[in-house]
């Protein structure tokens, strides 16, 4: 089964606070060549295939209007990817 | 004079909005996310809390309830509608209000009385204030932030459509109230989480549809308000939004 994957982030210039926190402890334990951290969001919509041009408008239509606020946020990417391309592995999940 | 309140899962404030509405004379009615009736009511509070535990963002899936259609028909008819705080975030969503509201500045929840001042006393919700008037009102957020595109902060400013500012404290009594001490983590004394100029609550083109993120809903009666020089949890500054609107009504 086909999966699109939707990736925002907050618009650059942006008041990222849990950004700021992550680099902040980032140069605490000793990474200090990072310089900034920028979190955001990917989104994994699982479709009913094959993927259309119809249904890429129609995720593409969603992304902005739903995943993503134009206001703070840009979407970023759009892409197509296969369930096998999306790793699963060390997932364990309780009954 | 019917408003109603409605609760979202996860609302927070919808039982201290009814209360507020029945201290200020009119008559609260309990209205339902999930469904398309408002009830005959002649307002809409939308309240604060975490609806849909602020999954998203926050307001963002309460935006699609479906008794949002019938809300945002109720604005386009003039219908005054308040949202505090969590409902604030729902009416920018819904794009009945602009901007968003984003993470606090300090990156930290606040919980603080806090001082505002009017700056539009022509609303349905505040016409029994004075422009210019310094109030208390709890503010309690995590994503207070408020934020616009610059062409929206020139309209809002342009247009009056700011209804109140975060201010600097109200001296009573040689007492500063409603402010917290400088210095703390990306905290000024005024502007409490980065919002931009520091805006506290804005309206629409015909003053009928208010955000606002204190919470005048818990300032409504001695005891349980804010604090105040006169006494612990005596203010009641919140009570005036619901007299606004229930006049605003009657003269309707």
């Amino acid at each position: 089964m086909p999966t699109i994957v939707v990736d925002v982030m907050p618009k650059v210039g942006l008041l990222d606070p849990a950004g700021v926190a992550i680099a902040v402890a980032l140069q605490r334990v000793g990474a200090p060549n990072v310089t900034d951290v920028r979190l955001g969001k990917r989104f994994e919509l699982a479709v009913e295939g094959p993927v259309s041009n119809d249904m890429m408008e129609q995720v593409r239509h969603i992304a902005h209007t739903l995943l993503s606020n134009s206001v703070v946020d840009d979407v970023v990417d759009i892409r197509v990817a296969h369930t096998a391309d999306i790793p699963r592995e060390g997932l364990t999940v309780g009954q | 004079m019917k408003i109603g309140v409605v609760t979202f899962p996860g609302s927070l404030d919808d039982r201290d909005a009814h209360r507020a509405i029945r201290l200020a004379g009119g008559e609260s009615v309990a209205l339902w996310h999930a469904e398309h009736d408002l009830r005959g009511v002649d307002a809409l509070v939308l309240p604060g809390g975490f609806s849909y535990g602020d999954y998203l963002r926050a307001g963002a899936l309460a935006s699609l309830s479906p008794i949002m259609a019938e809300i945002i028909d109720a604005a386009r008819r003039g219908v005054p509608i308040l949202g505090v705080c969590n409902g604030f975030q729902m009416l920018t969503e819904a794009h009945l209000l602009p901007g968003a509201l984003i993470r606090n500045r300090g990156g930290t929840f606040l919980r603080r009385d806090q001082c505002v001042r009017i700056d539009n006393a022509t609303t349905s919700w505040t016409s029994q204030f004075v422009d210019g008037e310094e109030i208390i009102l709890p503010l309690k957020s995590g994503e207070g932030c408020f934020t616009a595109s610059a062409e929206d902060v020139k309209r809002l400013e342009g247009e009056g459509e700011v209804v109140c500012r975060y201010f600097a404290g109200k001296l009573i009594a040689g007492k500063l109230v409603g402010s917290i001490p400088t210095g703390q983590a990306g905290q000024s004394g005024v502007n409490p989480n980065g919002s931009v100029n520091n805006i506290a609550g804005i309206t629409n083109s015909r003053g009928t549809v208010v955000g606002l993120m204190p919470h005048p809903e818990h300032a409504v009666e001695r005891g349980f308000g804010p604090d105040t020089p006169d006494a612990m949890r005596a203010g009641v500054d919140g009570l005036t939004f619901f007299t606004s609107v229930l006049s605003a009504l009657a003269a309707a």
